[in-house]
């Protein structure tokens, strides 16, 4: 009559449909609750979900319910001191009578409905609409390659790949298993026959019974066999794919005296952005920190964003330095190349034609992008129009210029913005 | 007593789950407990999250409203705000209750005996469940219920079938029969009946009719049958039933979520009831191992710990009070009936001649039966347990500046709290009076609703977004009337459709 189910190992996300029925429902408010969310992430931050909290009046489902007012009647526990025809102040509105769903509408407030977004969730409403530029590369190398690797042994398999040490040694194992009891019981035997064929009048019949079983447990023995079937290992392989979407990220940074920390912030921010953006298409991805003022050097993250240097800017530094890195270390057959360039857009007067023309002839044609983001209000430096002769040529080079904190995704948007083919 | 012990230490295992279950199920045969056949699933505390995201039924159909209510449980839980009740049951033939994974050896044997005996054998014996559900066919029916909403997504996408879904849950409460008894039918009868409804409507339903020339004769006879002729309290069966031209999918779907809203209503109308019953059951069956042998000292403190936190009731002041604790309650007036059956005093004998000094038993059987919350409590709710949970009535009469203290628990009280109290757990009066009283049908085809307000209580102001879903699935003008105590028309809030 009783059943009992073990039901823990059916799918634990019964509830995922609804879950993302509900996402879908409110996309506008979470949405707007994501684009909120990371202007204030930390940076570091760029493995976790998020919260999001949307007003409840919005989710709220109706029905016909009484409103306030009127007159009503209820019944409370723990009467202390009151008499029937005592009259009590009325508490303010919403106040401990407990009485119903009204309670808590004037009294506390309404609260904010909050939830968890998964990591992915929060990815992709962050990153909807965005397609990676130039992503021909990488659709081409899309289709996986794979690599066989030993991944230990196995009892099956086609005799090439018979590890024989260790069968040999299996087999050896259970030889000597098997076989250790039934010579502990011949030993026996010879050595009772010794004893007998040693004494003055030996018992014919009892030797004959005893040369049966000794020729009994030698031809047991001489069964066990040298290698059984069981005994056999062979290696096992199994094929892993081979990362080749692969990406490098060059990360460039003004960190002249002009770039104060809010605006180094919002370089921050906008490499972390561009950063979660290859995470979701590539594998493996490499970021190199370039700094430079008037020369450039290759720096780890933590010096790249905390270090700041007195004096002029040269930029082509920078792309010099880049330059060399790529065809050092970044073999163009191997990796796709994005570039980010942060900059409040000063540069030494007689350098920005440099850099015009280390992009077009040298950098643009090794990238797969190049994004530049001059932080800071005014347009017209001389950086910004080399720049923005470039752009008019290639497609792949992308700028624009951010002011404040919450202008880095809609420009980011902008920038990443899907491109008509 | 040690050798007899089921579980000594707090692990469970499948055999002590097992073994409590047969002990108890020997001692409620015992105390002559009749239940559906158990079914005992073991799940994780997430899959409880899912749970109780789908209204604690193991199957449900799709919609976002439990995607939130998923969201909002888990948050609440990460947080630690709630824990989560460590049982689900569900009223179905063999009745299916949840056991949770991290619950120690003795939680379960409290959930086997709360859930699997108590919550069961009120399933399985009371009128309103006995009239309105049926355990055999329920999760059947789930199945079918999600898999033909499913289908309706594929064909007529998930947009569609959302805001249908989303205007019928506006109206769930309103898609319950209270009075008429249920005529059983067949499924085929079910069908055969649908056709024909269907066709009659597309009959009526002909655009023409409107350029016939009017017969004066023919159209008063016609117009002076008021449609429906009585007002009709189940909204969601009339406008499947009536709703001038819906999709036949359309109108499955209303049927579906006036089904489930049907299949729940029991539980709404019996929580003092039914938890009381569950709790009572439990407390006297872990009593009855104990006594025999079967838990150890250890397990039976734990059981009392957690059974007197299920059972505590702050008082009205308390910062914890959030109304009276059904559990509280419940278990407090079982207990009581069992003490007035066992050893009444004279104020008993007074005010229960009939079970003063009856079998108790047979007197609790008869109570659980018989009742919903309501008539439980104005039938059996003693001076005793009203002297001893010290309950007052309070009027809140907002034409008046202060509060009035209606009745304390003394004897010139105890009448009107006992009235008073049954009134709070009758659901058809609390939540607010909507009839459907007229649906034109040889004009606009507008439907009109009706509120008769009591104790000048009005609608709050979500009821026009209700109204708005009542308009979408009508498919015409709706109009709600809030008629005041005099009868005469207060309000009138109406929706109207700018496009068929």
């Amino acid at each position: 009559m009783l059943q009992v189910i073990d039901r823990r190992l059916n799918g634990r996300h019964k509830s995922a449909v609804n879950r993302q029925r509900f996402i879908h429902r409110y996309k506008q408010q979470i949405r707007k609750a994501v684009a909120d969310a990371i202007t204030d992430r930390s940076i570091t931050d760029t493995s976790s979900g998020e919260k999001i909290s949307i007003p409840t009046r919005d989710i709220k489902e109706p029905s016909f319910r009484h409103g306030r007012g009127g007159s009503t009647e209820t019944v409370h526990p723990g009467n202390k001191e009151y008499t029937a025809g005592d009259t009590i102040k009325r508490p303010p509105s919403g106040g401990g009578d407990g009485r119903g769903p009204n309670a808590s509408k004037d009294g506390e407030g309404e609260d904010d409905f909050v939830f968890q977004l998964s990591r992915e969730e929060f990815m992709d409403l962050f990153f909807e609409d965005l397609e990676l530029p130039n992503l021909a590369k990488t659709q081409i190398t899309r289709t996986v390659e794979h690599d066989s690797v030993r991944a230990g042994h196995t009892r099956d398999g086609i005799p090439a790949s018979i590890d024989i040490v260790r069968s040999l040694t299996g087999a050896m194992a259970r030889r000597i298993a098997l076989q250790t009891p039934l010579k502990r019981e011949l030993r026996s035997v010879e050595e009772e026959l010794e004893a007998l064929s040693e004494c003055d009048e030996p018992d014919q019949n009892r030797i004959v019974v005893l040369q049966d079983q000794v020729q009994h447990f030698k031809t047991r023995i001489k069964a066990i066999p040298y290698v059984d079937e069981f005994d056999l290992r062979f290696h096992n392989r199994v094929l892993r794919p081979r990362p080749k979407t692969q990406a490098v990220m060059f990360c460039l940074m003004d960190v002249s005296g002009s770039m104060d920390e809010q605006r180094k912030d919002i370089a921050k921010r906008f490499f972390i952005l561009l950063y979660y953006f290859l995470n979701r298409s590539y594998e493996h991805i490499q970021v190199v920190f370039i700094r430079h003022h008037t020369t450039a050097t290759e720096v780890d993250e933590e010096e790249f964003f905390q270090s700041r240097e007195t004096g002029g800017t040269v930029v082509s530094s920078a792309l010099e330095l880049m330059n060399k890195i790529i065809a050092q270390r970044y073999p163009l057959s191997d990796w796709n190349i994005y570039a980010a360039q942060a900059s409040d857009g000063d540069n030494w007067p007689q350098d920005s034609g440099r850099c015009r023309e280390l992009l077009v002839e040298q950098i643009l044609p090794k990238l797969q992008y190049y994004a530049y983001v001059q932080i800071a209000v005014e347009r017209q430096q001389q950086l910004w129009q080399e720049y923005d002769a470039i752009r008019a040529e290639h497609p792949h080079f992308a700028m624009q210029t951010i002011i404040e904190r919450a202008q880095i995704y809609p420009v980011f948007r902008e920038l990443m913005q899907k491109r008509e083919a | 007593m040690s050798s007899q012990v089921i579980s000594p230490g707090s692990d469970w295992t499948f055999e002590i789950i097992e073994c409590y279950e047969r002990e108890i199920a020997r001692i409620a045969a015992n105390y002559n407990l009749d239940t559906y056949p158990n079914q005992l699933e073991i799940i994780s505390a997430e899959q409880m999250i899912d749970a109780y995201s789908m209204v604690g039924l193991p199957v449900g159909y799709t919609h976002w409203s439990y995607g939130k209510q998923f969201l909002a449980t888990e948050q609440r839980y990460r947080r630690g705000q709630i824990g989560l009740a460590y049982e689900i049951v569900i009223n179905s033939n063999p009745c299916i209750s949840y056991l949770m994974e991290e619950n120690t050896s003795t939680m379960q044997a409290l959930v086997i005996a709360h859930a699997a005996f108590g919550h069961n054998s009120f399933f399985k014996g009371n009128y309103l469940f006995r009239t309105w559900t049926n355990a055999d066919a329920i999760v059947d029916y789930l199945v079918f219920a999600r898999d033909y909403i499913a289908e309706c997504e594929r064909r007529h996408g998930e947009l569609e079938v959302e805001l249908l879904l989303d205007s019928c849950h506006a109206l769930m409460n309103y898609g319950v029969d209270t009075c008429r008894q249920p005529y059983l039918r067949s499924d085929e009868e079910e069908r055969a009946k649908q056709l024909a409804q269907e066709q009659y409507i597309e009959e009526q339903y002909n655009d023409l009719w409107r350029t016939l020339p009017v017969e004066p004769n023919l159209d008063r006879r016609e117009d002076n049958v008021r449609f429906p002729s009585e007002p009709q309290e189940n909204i969601l069966y009339f406008i499947e039933k009536h709703a001038p031209h819906m999709d036949p999918w359309k109108r499955e779907i209303v049927r579906i979520v006036r089904k489930m809203a049907q299949y729940f209503h029991p539980q709404r109308q019996t929580k003092v009831m039914n938890e009381g019953w569950a709790t009572f059951w439990h407390y006297t069956l872990m009593n009855t191992l104990y006594d025999e042998g079967f838990l150890s000292d250890g397990s039976m403190f734990e059981f009392l710990q957690s059974h007197t936190s299920v059972i505590f009731q702050p008082g009205f002041d308390d910062p914890r009070y959030s109304g009276i604790n059904p559990y509280a309650l419940g278990f407090a007036m079982m207990s009581d009936i069992r003490r007035i059956c066992e050893s009444p005093t004279e104020e008993d004998r007074r005010w229960f001649p009939d079970i003063a000094g009856s079998d108790w038993l047979k007197t609790m059987d008869f109570a659980m039966r018989n009742f919903k919350d309501e008539s439980f409590i104005a039938q059996y709710l003693s001076p005793k347990l009203m002297r001893d949970f010290k309950l007052f009535s309070i009027l809140d009469d907002d034409t008046k500046d202060h509060l009035a203290v209606n009745a304390i628990h003394d004897e010139a009280g105890y009448s009107l709290i006992r009235q008073e109290l049954a009134e709070q757990y009758n659901v058809a009066s609390q939540q607010p009076d909507i009839k459907i009283v007229d649906a034109n049908r040889r004009g606009d085809r507008s439907l009109t609703l009706a509120h008769s307000r009591r104790a000048r209580r009005r609608l709050d102001d979500t009821a026009d977004e209700v109204l708005k879903h009542v308009a979408f699935l009508w498919g015409f003008d709706v109009r709600l009337d809030e008629i005041d105590e005099g009868g005469k028309i207060a309000v009138t809030r109406e929706t109207k459709i700018c496009a068929a």
